[in-house]
């Protein structure tokens, strides 16, 4: 997985709240077998009219919009379906953090899998971040993992909370399956204690 | 030995090892896979060079992207066709059990593995799919991970999770005629909202949930996601062992009596604490329709389409507004009336046998309302063969459903059960999105009975009005039935 120390980018915002992920990625994506690919795809029903043209009223399809590579969004995004392949969609587009006041349980831990940032930030900043986007051209922020901190040129700065453990996965890149694996022999403990239990139990 | 809630016991029986301060790890008693969110894990165990720890613990199923038509055909959609070949090919290379199109004993992987005795009291249970928290209705602790996750599972059998909250929802009394186990989830999630439960592990207690079928506590364990909550769980009890009893995969003869005996403890202890408590007076809940694009936007039947300018937050009211363009509803129409162009009966929230029963005391000696085109999916083959035993499929092509073939069908529309642009359902699935039974198609949510009832009259309907004098209650089947369905010794319930 690709780390995350620190990353500073243009901003887009999508100011809904409650996104779900079957309009992050519609389920008619969901047939590959890929994990790549499915940028093309994201916010397929919104980005694209019935007749396949790209729907200009849509925000990310939006000038302004064009190179940004953090998401500022609404609250609960990304409710609904478990599908991983939305943080594979919006990371492939070229996201590297989103932030929201808060994100639903599945999806938040499927972006954390995907080295793709989400940063819980309070209704109050993410209120700011929508109103100094919105009044400068070419919004930037930094989202420092190594700090727990979303700053910007103008001053703005605003800590956020994360798991140490998710932390420390995503500042290192570290392959999940290999770390719990360190733990090889405790699972296999855990394992027979359950055959001697079952056995005891006759 | 302090009190404990049944999932603490759950969750302390399951942690292999805990990082100080951050997550555990716990062990998997059983992973349930399916077509859509495997391919790319098991492409990542043979890239990594890593095998399935424990094939035994692993089952695998075709539901959601396979037709409900006719089987002997093969798949048209290639992408699809792909998709299965994948699972049939992993599930062989890796050594796992797969029930796929050809078995008897293939369908929705939620109700597959109740059906065959899997899922039992006290278990872990993960699937790549978020209506995993169905399996709760067991006791079990179930939730739905994303595909780096299943291949997490298969590769160590073990998840790494954050220890969730815990919140009781309380169902004070019993719920009134008419009212279902659909009805009582969807009110609880208009009460609290899509996030509601963000963050929890929700335990159902009280009378109402304890009248509950199987069946319908399923139903209710299953929509626990779209109240935002990690899991639901009901404790076990005698309905739950009845259930299990004779199972393929129960605990049979010598183990059955001691697997009750442990389920029995499988109790939150008095004096337990919850992080947070919720009680609804299920006596007061109507037939529930949804009018909105998220689940939470459901109101009783005799009600009216809510005025967004009434909503309670400037957030509410552009969402409102937006779902009433999306659903071509005006504030203030009645919800009774509302005409429906289709009817899906199905999915892992309502297409077990109980629900097919349901919705076919409805259905008997009535037409389905002429433009309305109307289908039944049973979740399993087992419900299916189950159903035709007790005639239910006459019962509907006789009233003009389409009786069809397992699998997650027209709740998703991965395969060809899709809803055209504007097209109106009445449906018995869990999600109401903005094109997710097919783009532009428009869904309200309701229970089996409230749907059959809505193919009758060709629009949304007060199901109650269609209740015959000799129904039970909360539509469990009528002794008549029961005593025939006994004697073919064929009752699945």
């Amino acid at each position: 997985m690709q780390p995350f120390v620190s990353h500073t980018g243009r901003v887009a915002v999508l100011r809904r709240a409650n996104v779900d992920t079957d309009q992050i990625i519609p389920k008619q994506f969901l047939k590959r077998i890929e994990r790549t690919g499915f940028g093309a795809f994201l916010f397929h029903d919104w980005r694209y009219r019935s007749d396949g043209t790209a729907n200009p009223e849509f925000e990310l399809n939006r000038a302004e919009a064009q190179g940004a590579t953090v998401l500022l969004t609404g609250a609960n995004f990304g409710c609904g379906s478990s599908r991983e392949h939305a943080p594979w969609a919006l990371a492939d587009f070229g996201f590297r953090a989103i932030i929201a006041p808060s994100f639903a349980d599945i999806f938040y831990a499927n972006c954390c899998q995907n080295g793709l940032l989400p940063v819980v930030l309070p209704e109050a900043a993410v209120s700011e971040l929508f109103q100094r986007c919105a009044a400068t051209r070419g919004y930037e922020v930094t989202v420092d993992l190594e700090a727990r901190a979303v700053s910007d040129a103008g001053g703005l700065r605003v800590s956020f909370e994360v798991e140490e453990y998710r932390r420390e996965m995503l500042l290192r890149g570290l392959d999940e399956i290999g770390r719990t694996l360190l733990d090889e022999a405790r699972i296999a403990a855990f394992e027979r204690s359950r055959l001697a239990l079952s056995g005891a139990k006759g | 030995m302090m009190p404990r809630t049944l999932f603490q016991k759950v969750w302390d029986a399951h942690v292999v090892s805990q990082v100080p301060g951050g997550p555990a790890l716990l062990y998997v008693d059983l992973h349930l896979v399916h077509e859509v969110t495997s391919p790319q894990a098991f492409e990542g165990l043979r890239l990594s060079g890593r095998r399935v720890r424990r094939p035994e613990l692993t089952v695998a199923t075709v539901d959601h992207n396979v037709p409900t038509g006719d089987r002997r055909l093969p798949i048209a959609d290639e992408l699809s066709a792909r998709q299965v070949r994948s699972l049939v090919e992993n599930a062989r290379e890796f050594g796992i059990q797969l029930f796929d199109l050809d078995s008897p004993d293939q369908g929705i992987v939620h109700v597959i593995g109740p059906e065959l005795g899997l899922t039992q009291p006290g278990m872990t249970i993960v699937c790549g799919d978020s209506h995993t928290s169905t399996h709760g209705a067991f006791g079990a602790l179930a939730f739905g991970i994303g595909t780096s996750e299943v291949e997490h599972v298969l590769a160590t059998q073990c998840i790494v999770q954050t220890r969730p909250r815990t919140m009781e929802v309380h169902f004070a009394g019993l719920a009134q005629l008419g009212v279902s186990a659909k009805d009582l989830i969807l009110a609880l999630i208009r009460r609290i909202g899509i996030a509601g439960a963000s963050g929890h592990v929700i335990e159902y207690t009280g009378p109402a949930i304890r009248a509950l079928s199987m069946a319908g506590r399923m139903t209710v364990c299953n929509m626990s996601i779209e109240g935002g909550a990690r899991a639901g769980m009901i404790a076990p009890d005698e309905t739950t062992s009845s259930y299990l009893r004779g199972r393929r995969h129960a605990p049979a003869r010598e183990a059955w009596e001691g697997a009750v005996e442990s389920w029995a403890l499988l109790q939150s202890d008095p004096g337990a604490a919850y992080d947070r408590r919720i009680v609804m007076d299920a006596a007061a809940v109507q037939p529930q329709v949804t009018w909105g694009t998220s689940p939470g936007m459901t109101a009783d039947i005799t009600e009216r389409v809510p005025d967004p300018d009434q909503a309670q937050s400037e957030a509410d009211r552009r969402s409102y507004q937006r779902a009433l363009e999306y659903m071509d509803l005006r504030p203030g129409t009645p919800l009774e009336g509302l005409k429906v162009d289709r009817v899906f009966l199905g999915s892992c929230t309502n297409a077990r046998i109980e629900d097919l029963r349901e919705a076919a005391q409805i259905a008997r000696g009535r037409r389905v309302a002429s433009g309305v085109r109307a289908m039944v999916v049973p979740g399993s083959r087992q419900v299916k063969a189950a159903a035709e035993r007790e005639g239910l499929d006459r019962v509907f092509t006789e009233a003009g459903f389409e009786w069809r073939n397992p699998g997650c069908s027209m709740c998703l529309g991965m395969n060809e059960d899709v809803l055209g642009p504007g097209e109106r359902c009445a449906s018995t699935s869990n999600r109401n999105f903005e094109g997710r039974q097919g783009r532009g198609g428009r869904t309200h949510l309701m229970s089996p009975a409230m749907a059959a009832a809505a193919a009758i009259a060709g629009c949304l309907v007060d199901v109650r009005a269609y209740m015959r004098a000799s129904t039970a209650s909360t539509g469990s089947i009528d002794n008549a039935m029961r005593t025939e369905i006994a004697l073919e010794g064929h009752l699945l319930t």
